[in-house]
């Protein structure tokens, strides 16, 4: 199967990057899957997303990333995440204790670390 | 009596000083290594999001207020990036020398500049002399986090856009008087022994566009939403992101301007102490010579009044 390079980067540091067969993300247009030989596009991330990677291995990486762009090309897809975490990092106590906020966009934040780290909310 | 215990004294004074100075030092030290780690780390993004606009540029001509040079600025934004303690040697004097040259510059092009700050440093030192801060920020320099600059960013960038409809020094129809062009003052991480204070102007923005390599095909994007709109989306990012390098460097800088400076404090503590130490036993000698020869006139005048 054909792999595609997918880099997936944080304002302060890399977060994971390497051969992919396919991908998902959401813009704000709506959810979009991507697979090697997408078409060159850009696109804006929405707050409190969930990037989901299918390594060339065949295993999952998923991210809860919050805010920035997609960006896909000749060269593979890069997303640039303000802020994003790998499901293993995720304190989950935390993000329900965000879940809970009243505040909307740390709400949303909550709620996809909840569904990234495999939590029901 | 009285020179000998005065000396040795000062010898533990200086020594306990050197203990802070050497302790500071080390830790300066390790810190350095993070801080140039993580203007790594940011790395990536800042080249993607380059990239990102780079392209962004090419396919679509784009305009955007940020990026417009105003016709008649009259206020100037002036960043300053400083630090929150102190022990640094002349790392904050250099920002603020640099900020000031930065500042008569630009009264001399007739701009009044409006001074931002970050760092406790540059908090005090413009408290002291009265002059007016639009609004200062501390307590996260020596460890930036992009949430920090992202805050920084946004004050800055809403002062430009309040700024678009100022007439003269009066505010315009927002009633928010805002600036026409923005200023970052912050120390450029050469290396270990040298930091620059550096100034960049970051409004009106001019993106360091990447060449597209000669002979390859420009890929025609898709964009989602439209390129205007992500356009208006990335350009903040990108003022975001140039903050946060400018902080990141400015950590760097000061910890490796507080390394220089402890370990100079260091050196010049046991050079005293090892010259307090000489003059300490000299004046012991010269004690002790005394004492044998009170001692041995003592012994002559008993024997010779004897032998009288």
């Amino acid at each position: 199967m054909a792999n595609m390079t997918v880099e997936l980067v944080a304002v302060e540091r890399r977060l994971w990057s390497g051969e992919a067969t396919a991908m998902v993300a959401q813009t704000t247009e709506g959810e979009i899957g991507l697979m090697p030989g997408h078409e060159p596009m850009l696109g804006q991330l929405i707050e409190g997303g969930v990037v989901t990677i299918t390594t060339s291995e065949g295993a999952t990486v998923t991210a809860a990333v919050h805010g920035g762009f997609l960006s896909v090309d000749n060269r593979g897809v890069s997303i640039l995440a303000e802020t994003a975490e790998l499901a293993q990092e995720i304190d989950i106590a935390q993000a329900r204790r965000e879940a809970e906020e009243s505040d909307e966009q740390t709400r949303a934040r909550g709620m996809s670390r909840l569904r990234v780290a495999g939590q029901t909310t | 009596m009285a020179q000998l215990r005065e000396l040795r004294d000062r010898i533990r004074s200086v020594k306990s000083t050197r203990k802070i100075t050497k302790a500071q030092e080390l830790i300066a030290t390790s810190r350095i290594m993070k801080a140039q780690a993580r203007v790594e780390a940011s790395r990536p993004y800042a080249d993607e999001i380059v990239r990102v606009l780079s392209s962004l540029a090419e396919a679509s001509p784009l305009t955007h207020p940020l990026l417009q040079e105003r016709a008649n600025p009259k206020r100037a934004g002036v960043l300053v990036v400083t630090s929150d303690r102190g022990f640094c040697g002349g790392y904050n004097a250099n920002v603020l020398r640099a900020a000031e040259e930065l500042q008569n510059l630009l009264r001399s092009e007739g701009k009044t500049p409006a001074l931002y700050v970050i760092g406790r440093k540059g908090k005090e030192y413009y408290r002291f002399r009265n002059r007016e801060v639009e609004r200062s920020w501390t307590g996260f320099t020596n460890r930036p986090e992009y949430s920090d600059a992202a805050d920084v960013g946004e004050t800055m960038v809403k002062a430009f856009m309040a700024g678009a409809d100022d007439y003269l020094d009066e505010s315009g129809g927002d009633g928010v008087l805002g600036v026409d062009e923005l200023h970052l003052v912050h120390t450029d991480f050469v290396s270990m022994l040298t930091q620059k204070p550096t100034v960049r102007r970051i409004a009106p923005l001019a993106v360091e566009y990447k060449e597209q390599e000669a002979g390859t095909l420009r890929p025609a994007y898709a964009f989602e939403p439209d390129a205007q709109t992500l356009f208006r989306a990335l350009l903040p990012k990108y003022i975001n992101t140039r903050l946060f390098a400018g902080l990141l460097d400015s950590a760097a800088s000061e910890h490796a301007a507080r390394r220089t400076a402890m370990k100079a404090a260091t050196d010049n503590a046991d050079e005293i102490v090892e010259n307090l130490s000489r003059q300490a036993n000299r004046a012991r000698q010269a004690q002790i010579t005394q004492e044998i020869s009170e001692i041995v006139g003592g012994v002559e005048a008993l024997s010779s009044a004897g032998s009288e």
